[in-house]
């Protein structure tokens, strides 16, 4: 789970973390009142997941009340590549001596924590790591021992940050580090981290993912919201305890699995078509999901056809075939679908489905066959079954093979 | 042979007790794995279908002898369960668990590794299956029979459909190992990889990775040096767009790392033949096993 800067920043100021001073707003209104409250000159800052918004014009200064209204009025609602903007920040605005980065990030391959930092900040981390890899401080700290002074005194002695801030830093370090366990956080990262004239450390932007499988041990971090972030499917699936994301072709997937249903997407994509979405229906899928997930994928006007390709492990094929003849009988699609079942009650499904004579659909006995034949479906380049074709559909025929 | 599950495993089940950790330790049992005990605490002295279930691993090894573990309870609990069966003593730990908080994993691996010599098999995966012997988790353990293929992937599912095709061309496995979607999975397709080198039954391996991190990277590495074995690969999710999660949390690509594209030629130049479905995968266990 991705949060807004602002939603970084409040979690930073929890653990200690300097932030300038700030206020969220969803008007304009709010926006002059937050200004008002911050003090000028602020800065109004659209509040989307995008880098370099500064220089799309999400970023902007304001030295008194009106131009933090005009400003605010700018931005907010402002489409910053094709995220909206609903909120914006206000903060104070900060003197810049110098700009660093700090980032721990969860590395996988070493099973630790990784600390980053360098002198370098203000600009994309991955180009100063292409032209100067030396600039990027780096170690992995123990996760049964968590931080320590000397890992902070490490980062910046090899990174060359000025002897008066090797202190401040390990100091801040710690306290980010106490936030990316805290928080159950999977990235934490400041770009720039700056150097006031005061000689002081702050954070001036936020990125912070946080894991979702640990939201149940922080309940305030479960109810933030990015409402930019969620696409109008994606939200519907969440509610349906579905795992969606929608990608921009026209033919509907559903499987059961995480790694089957990203198979199947590439199956289908070699096979000429474009998948409209990934829908995992998860382990044991009972009838209920079934329909929910159909519902979901239907709500993508863009798809022309859907293809289901179940192994049943857990999940077992028959409550699959129930799950999709009720959801006909609800939903009533109006394009064609190709089920392919495996696995456990795999005949019993295909009975059910056989049985059920449902309009427009098929069952296919292979992955790959299926496959092609939702390409075909879905380009045209067949006739949807059941429909242009009265009389016994393919299902039958197809069925024997097995 | 086979690898981490046979005729000497003995089972114990913690949330024996539980509606899903009742059926599939049924079922292990019923095809012949020696499920000696489970762990459910509070629940000590009672029984499922004759299985005697204690309150603690610590008990269940006293009084079972039990020296391999499935973990089947709810994820917030799961960490804490795998650390108390290796305190127990158990070496071979398969957590079917999903959803467990990444933090959790990530001590649990560092204790677990501190520890030298326990095996943790997923969490989040579907188990190991080692046909004609044991069956120690969810595996459909009718769709595969013994064999010389051995099996290693980060996907359930997944592991089936390769597994089914691999059975209607008429092979065999020695294990099936799901390794599990976790940022953090206990073992790595590098640990799995080593044993089946090291197992006499098994003639040749199919390794099915997915998108995210670099553990495909590492093995194509590992396979270069280490394994004499034919290697079979393939990689889910060339169509992912970055950035999006697909499902299991390991799944994500960020930036150019992690890309399917990456993996599949980062173990080509590795010598490993790459089928770009699962059918094609069975294709050339085909053409390089014979038939």
């Amino acid at each position: 789970m991705d949060l807004l800067e602002y939603q970084g920043k409040q979690l930073f100021a929890r653990h200690g973390v300097p932030v300038p001073t700030g206020r969220p707003a969803a008007t304009v209104d709010e926006a002059v009142t937050a200004a008002d409250a911050v003090g000028y000159p602020c800065v109004v800052k659209a509040q989307v997941q995008i880098g370099g918004r500064g220089k799309l014009g999400g970023i902007k200064v304001a030295s008194g009340r009106e131009e933090a209204r005009e400003h605010a009025a700018a931005i907010l609602g402002m489409e910053i590549r094709g995220l909206r903007v609903h909120e914006v920040w206000i903060e104070e605005a900060s003197s810049i001596e110098a700009e660093h980065y700090a980032s721990i990030v969860f590395d996988r391959s070493a099973h630790a924590p990784l600390i980053l930092f360098s002198t370098k900040g203000g600009v994309d981390i991955e180009q100063v790591a292409e032209e100067d890899p030396g600039a990027i401080a780096s170690l992995h700290v123990d996760p049964l021992l968590g931080y320590q002074q000397f890992h902070g005194r490490r980062l910046a002695f090899e990174a060359g940050i000025d002897a008066d801030l090797v202190r401040p830093l390990t100091g801040l370090l710690a306290k980010l580090y106490d936030a990316f366990v805290g928080e159950d956080a999977m990235l934490i990262e400041v770009n720039p981290l700056i150097v006031t004239p005061e000689r002081e450390l702050r954070a001036l932007d936020a990125k912070v993912t946080l894991d979702g499988n640990a939201l149940f041990r922080h309940p305030d971090n479960a109810a933030l919201r990015n409402p930019s972030a969620e696409d109008a499917q994606e939200q519907m699936a969440k509610e349906r305890s579905l795992t969606y994301v929608k990608l921009d072709g026209d033919i509907g997937i559903l499987g059961n699995g995480a790694g089957l249903v990203m198979s199947t997407l590439d199956v289908v994509a070699q096979a000429g078509g474009r998948p409209a979405n990934f829908l995992d229906a998860g382990g044991g899928s009972k009838a209920d999901a079934i329909v929910a997930a159909v519902e979901v994928i239907l709500s993508d006007e863009k798809v022309r056809a859907v293809l289901f390709n179940i192994f049943g492990g857990i999940t077992r094929c028959d409550e699959v075939a129930k799950g999709l003849i009720e959801a006909f009988e609800r939903v009533r699609p109006q394009v064609p679908f190709v089920v392919r079942l495996d696995g456990t009650n795999d005949e019993e499904g295909r009975r059910l489905l056989r049985d059920a004579q449902l309009p427009g659909l098929v069952v296919e006995a292979t992955m790959l066959g299926a496959a092609e034949r939702v390409v075909e479906l879905a380009t045209g380049t067949a006739i949807a079954p059941g429909r242009a074709e009265p009389g016994p559909s393919r299902t039958t025929p197809t069925l024997q093979t097995r | 042979m086979s690898i981490l599950v046979d005729g000497e495993t003995r089972l114990c089940v913690s949330g024996i007790t539980g509606r899903e950790g009742t059926f599939h330790s049924l079922n292990n049992k019923r095809y012949g794995t020696q499920v000696v005990s489970g762990v459910t605490p509070g629940k000590g002295g009672q029984s499922v279908d004759g299985i005697p279930v204690f309150n603690s691993f610590r008990e269940a090894v006293e009084e079972t002898d039990a020296n391999t573990a499935m973990v089947f309870v709810p994820a917030r609990f799961a960490a804490d369960s795998i650390l108390e069966a290796a305190e127990a003593g158990i070496r071979t730990i398969v957590a079917i668990t999903e959803g467990i908080p990444a933090h959790d994993e990530l001590r649990t691996s560092a204790h677990l590794r501190g520890l030298g010599d326990v095996r943790l098999i997923g969490p989040n995966c579907p188990g190991v299956l080692s046909p004609g012997k044991a069956n120690v988790g969810i595996i459909p353990a009718a769709f595969f029979r013994e064999g010389n293929v051995g099996v290693v992937s980060r996907s359930g599912t997944l592991t089936y459909q390769i597994g089914n095709e691999l059975a209607q061309r008429g092979f065999g496995n020695s294990s099936i190992v799901g390794i599990g979607g976790d940022p953090v999975p206990g073992s790595s397709f590098i640990d799995v990889l080593a044993l089946f080198e090291a197992d006499p039954e098994t003639d040749l391996v199919v390794m099915s990775g997915e998108i995210g991190g670099s553990a495909e990277e590492e093995a194509a590495e590992f396979i270069a040096d280490n394994v004499s074995k034919p290697v079979v690969g393939y990689v889910a999710g060339f169509t992912a767009p970055p950035g999006k999660t697909m499902g299991h949390a390991g799944a994500i690509v960020s930036g150019s790392k992690g890309t399917a594209r990456a993996k599949a030629e980062a173990l080509e130049a590795a010598g490993v033949r790459v089928g770009r479905t699962p059918t094609e995968v069975s294709e050339i266990v085909v053409e390089t096993l014979g038939t």
